[in-house]
């Protein structure tokens, strides 16, 4: 079917313009919108009916006038063009280039929309990944196709740690780093240049594709721009056999977007105006990762999820943790402490942890040491809550340990210097120096091997 | 394909497209566009028809044409079902991973059984033509797996004369094995598969009570909250709180002979572990692979909406027809809230009137009747068989006053209720004691007191009894520190801690606790709760709590359940008396103190 250009758009509103009179247009197809400056945007049919079309503007339809512009069916889906040339370069939402260089020339163009991985064609991800950090790799180890997100608060150090992750983060015993596919949705100006400074900085940036939409970008683009950004991740995985680390910030106005658009569209809501598939939504994103048989590459996703007033229940949040394979959460109680990074154990978790550590992994030790230090963690936070009513002089013996348990737990284990690159052994052997303050009959998640070997008793 | 069953497409609006079809019917299934997309139609209005597809509809135009196929959603009912991993429409994905690769393309048909492979066919020798036959007469059986013998039923509906039944032999499931006369005198070929509408439940003779519990060996499950074979069950749970592995534990380690595993609408990831251990692990009744009597239905997250709603009916039907042989079939959903959400996904593009946080007003209606497909009953040829269905839920936020949550409450009979507190202490399973429930401890404890020990019934109550006290005390302790307790409340505490950690924890990832037979069930509470007895008599006598609970033997009794597996059931009764001899020697002990 030929291009086809219409004059006869007759409502704008958030973002759609719909188009009368425009049979056999396909669902899905790109649209350039021409307007009398000759300035373009472009756009996607997001219902397509015998006689009318509604168009999704990635620009936005401000200042649009009506009778005054062309629409152009394209006649294809929205694609962006993949070649190994994207590596070190910034683009937006839609594949252009923000960076002043040439667009990417090539003939190996991809639909941005993906399908769904078959589940019987995927591996079990099992691959420890060292992220240097020991809050992540002792208790919430990250594997290789995982995806973990980072939940935090506005004014934490979500950057920080994320740019750490990306710095230190590696196969144990191995050297190969991972290439970054980077995405920003609505961040701040200086948001986007910490990270861009700071791939530079750690001579990373040859190994990294950015996705750029700021907060001042025209929020509809940040639609697509995750699954543009994942596009060009599958690219690097399965076409050029790359171990890619995916990191998206910030979810939160992604999914701001979607809600925005889809009161546009009169979609009925379900929970805090959001509309109803946004589960449906942002699996379609977070799915995309993952390992896959007898392919080399990996896909691994570190998204950054911003929980507005703390509150993890969320739709957002709550969405995400649902879909993802656990979530590592940053506590402003711990940042206000001066303690970096901020992580709370306590909520965070990694699903895939259990295959991808212990005796061939990492250490025989690793899994009842996390558990060990997740119950005397807990049962330390009661204590510290009872002493912060009663009193501390009030707390028998074995609870003042418990308290000084949980103060020693987070200035030592938790916190950690930004450039510092624990490896796992170093974490695994602070947490026995932690737990050898509690006589060894407490240690009951361990079994009695590990304490012979590994309990060192300090008094 | 008759011309007027032609039609065009009008409309689409992502998985919904209006279609022009004089003369469709409702529920029939519909190939759309040039791609046959594959749809079933959800409502009607004069000649137009309302689809919606289990298929993205990218690239779709108005314009393309519209295939009406005749039937409704329907599933293949013969072997080769068992050790297989299906989508929410029944297309089989290791098929469709080599057809099409590593991602699944659109417009794939590939039918749901193997058309090549041959099966051994047994007939059944008390068959003679010219009897009488009729739904659920067994016409002869094919070794399925190592593991399940699948009877070749006649299908419901079908009744009359018996003409021939096939010879012993290897046929394909298209081959015909029987002939049967109906009454107007129509021969109907019989094949060794048969197809069933899945909105539609497969008929029984009768439904009977569930008589016995159905193990799952995990202690909190069939000591504390019991469900019976034939029973449903609900596990809602917030994210992280461990309802993924509460199901795979149940379809790990259940005595049920048939695993239907649904994963609807969840991780790919947590699909693959299933995938990959399942053909590993074994089954402990049978000492066989697990993979040989389970089915995976597989529609992820970011698989198709429509085809998650199916997924749930295509499992049951599939559920059904095993009951319909003769078995005793566990069915999971995981995740029954996103089978909720994917009614709410269509009826609001649908534009109907949302009534509670967007759920349409059949909600309700179209849960019970989901888990009303599960029970106990006598099949038709006389036999018992049930289909269990356990229904993770995933409540927004982890409230349970919630839509889905607490419309399924009012139907099912047992409700693990999974708690954030708990996982966060990373007590596993974080079944909690206080808000769960089972309707089924009465019948259960029938079968407990008969098979495993005469005090089930009176030991759980005291267990639920001690945590409950435990709880109050806590409360207190939390206010006023531990130091307003006295002796006897502290034992109590300390005794819940006992329970709470040797009993109650159970880890799935140790090799020896991850299954726990009802015997060493009961040893371990019993051997708890003693020593919690013993111990307060003591107290009773004025011996110091601090005494008692530097006893060494307490650290043990928290090991225990990893220590001994469930062959070793002697040597945690042999532990009992060795800590019941240290009790004694206190007492001893101690009454040579004060009469001196």
């Amino acid at each position: 079917m030929s291009i086809k250009e219409y004059r006869t758009a007759s409502e704008a509103r958030g973002g759609l313009i719909s188009v009368k009179h425009t049979p056999g247009i396909a669902f899905g197809d790109r649209v350039r919108i021409t307007d009398s400056r000759a300035e373009t945007r472009d756009g996607q049919v997001i219902r397509a009916a015998d006689d009318e079309v509604l168009i999704l503007v990635f620009e936005g339809t401000d200042d649009l006038d009506l009778n005054d512009i062309w629409v152009r069916f394209l006649d294809e889906p929205v694609e962006i063009a993949l070649s190994p040339e994207i590596l070190g370069r910034e683009f937006n939402g839609l594949g252009e280039p923000r960076d002043g260089r040439p667009p990417v020339l090539s003939n190996t163009r991809r639909p941005v929309s993906g399908a769904a991985i078959n589940p019987a064609a995927r591996t079990y991800p099992r691959e420890f990944i060292q992220t240097g950090i020991s809050t992540i790799d002792g208790l919430n180890s990250l594997v290789r196709g995982q995806k973990l997100p980072i939940f935090t608060g506005s004014g934490l150090p979500h950057n920080r740690l994320a740019a750490q992750i990306v710095r230190q983060a590696k196969l144990k015993d191995e050297d190969t780093s991972f290439s970054i596919v980077f995405a920003a949705m609505g961040v701040s100006y200086a948001d986007a240049k910490f990270f861009r400074d700071e791939f530079a900085s750690s001579g990373v940036l040859r190994n990294v594709v950015m996705f750029v939409n700021l907060a001042d970008d025209p929020p509809v683009e940040r639609l697509t721009l995750p699954r543009t950004a994942l596009t060009a991740a599958e690219y690097l995985a399965y076409d050029l056999d790359r171990h890619v680390l995916v990191v998206m910030t910030d979810m939160t106005y992604y999914a701001e977007a979607l809600r925005e658009v889809a009161t546009a569209k009169g979609d009925v809501p379900a929970r805090k105006g959001y509309p109803g598939y946004l589960y449906s939504d942002l699996a379609e994103i977070y799915e995309r990762c993952g390992r896959i048989h007898e392919r080399h590459g990996s896909i691994t996703m570190m998204p950054v999820v911003s929980m507005p007033s703390d509150d993890i229940t969320h739709p957002i949040p709550d969405l995400t943790g649902y879909i993802t394979e656990g979530q590592i959460v940053l506590s402003r109680e711990l940042n206000n402490q001066g303690i970096y990074p901020p992580v709370h154990i306590s909520p965070s978790l990694s699903r895939l942890m259990k295959d991808g550590i212990g005796k061939d992994d990492t250490r025989e030790d690793h899994p009842h040491v996390a558990a060990q230090l997740y119950a005397l963690y807990a049962r330390a936070l009661e204590t510290r809550n009872l002493a912060s009513i009663i009193g501390a002089d009030e707390l028998s013996e074995r609870d003042r340990r418990y308290l000084k348990f949980a103060d020693d737990f987070d200035k030592r284990f938790v916190a950690q210097d930004e450039a510092e690159d624990r490896s796992i052994d170093a974490t695994l052997n602070l947490a026995w120096e932690l737990m050898s303050a509690f006589p060894r009959d407490m240690l009951t998640r361990m079994s009695e091997t590990e304490l012979a070997k590994y309990y060192r008793a300090t008094e | 394909m008759s011309k007027d069953r032609l039609g065009v497409v009008r409309d689409i609006n992502g998985p919904i497209v209006t279609i022009d079809l004089p003369g469709i019917r409702s529920g029939e299934q519909v190939r759309i566009g040039e791609i046959g997309l594959v749809g079933e139609v959800i409502s009607l209005s004069g000649r137009q028809a309302v689809v919606q597809t289990y298929e993205a509809t990218d690239g779709v135009r108005p314009g393309e044409p519209a295939v009406g196929l005749g039937w409704p959603l329907s599933v293949e009912l013969g072997p080769g079902l068992m050790g297989g991993i299906f989508d929410g429409v029944q297309r089989p994905l290791s098929k469709i991973a080599l057809q099409s690769g590593d991602y699944i393309a659109r417009g794939i048909d590939v039918p749901a059984l193997d058309r090549a492979r041959q099966w051994e066919f047994e007939p059944n020798r008390a068959l003679e033509p010219g009897q009488q036959v009729g739904p659920g007469s067994v016409l002869g059986t094919v070794q399925e797996t190592a593991t399940v013998l699948h009877k070749i039923l006649v299908p419901p509906g079908m009744a009359g004369e018996l003409e021939e039944v096939a010879p012993a032999g290897e046929y394909d499931i298209e081959s015909t094995i029987a002939h049967v006369r109906d009454a107007k005198g129509t021969s109907h070929r019989l094949a060794l598969y048969h197809r069933w509408p899945v909105r539609r439940p497969r008929p029984y003779r009768r439904r009977d009570d569930g008589v016995s519990p159905l193990i799952t060996g995990q202690r909190v499950i069939d000591t504390f909250f019991p469900q019976l074979k034939g029973g449903k069950g609900a596990v809602p749970g917030p994210f992280g709180a461990g309802k993924t592995v509460v199901q795979q534990q149940i379809a790990r380690w259940s005595n049920a002979d048939i695993v239907i595993y649904v994963g609807c609408g969840e991780r790919g990831n947590e699909l693959v572990d299933v995938l990959e251990s399942f053909p590993k692990l074994e089954d402990p009744y049978s000492g066989r692979k697990l993979m040989e009597r389970t089915l995976l239905v597989a529609n992820t997250s970011n698989m198709p909406v429509v085809a998650r709603e199916a997924s749930v009916y295509v499992g049951l039907t599939v559920a059904e027809y095993y009951r319909d042989m003769g078995y005793d079939v566990v069915m999971l959903a995981d995740s029954t809230s996103r089978w909720a959400e994917a009614l709410r996904e269509v009826s609001g593009r649908l534009g109907q009137m949302p009534v509670e946080e967007g759920y349409p007003a059949y909600l309700s209606s179209r849960l019970a009747a989901v888990y009303e497909r599960a029970g106990r009953v006598e099949t038709y040829d006389a036999g018992s068989g049930s289909v269990t269905l356990i229904g993770a839920v995933s409540p927004p936020g982890g409230d349970f006053s919630e839509p889905v949550t607490s419309h399924t409450k009012d139907i099912i009979e047992t409700f693990w209720a999974l708690s954030k507190e708990l996982a966060d202490a990373r007590h596993y399973p974080s079944i909690d004691w206080v808000t769960s429930f089972s309707a089924h401890v009465h019948t259960a404890a029938q079968w407990w007191h008969e098979e495993v020990d005469r005090r089930w019934e009176q030991r759980r109550t005291e267990a639920l009894a001690l945590l409950a006290r435990d709880a109050e005390l806590s409360r207190i302790v939390n206010l006023v520190g531990p130091e307003a307790l006295s002796d006897a409340q502290r034992w109590q505490l300390e005794g819940a801690s006992l329970v709470k950690e040797g009993v109650l924890q159970q880890s799935a990832l140790d090799e020896v606790d991850t299954f726990c037979s009802p015997e060493k069930q009961f040893a371990l509470l019993d051997l708890t709760l003693s020593i919690y007895d013993k111990g307060m008599a003591l107290i009773e006598l004025g011996v110091p709590v601090a005494e008692l609970a530097e006893m060494p033997q307490l650290a043990k009794v928290r090991r225990c359940k990893s220590m001994y597996n469930s062959d070793q059931v002697d040597s945690i009764r042999a532990f009992a008396r060795e800590v019941e001899q240290a009790f004694e020697g206190i007492r001893i002990e101690y009454a040579k103190q004060t009469t001196d």
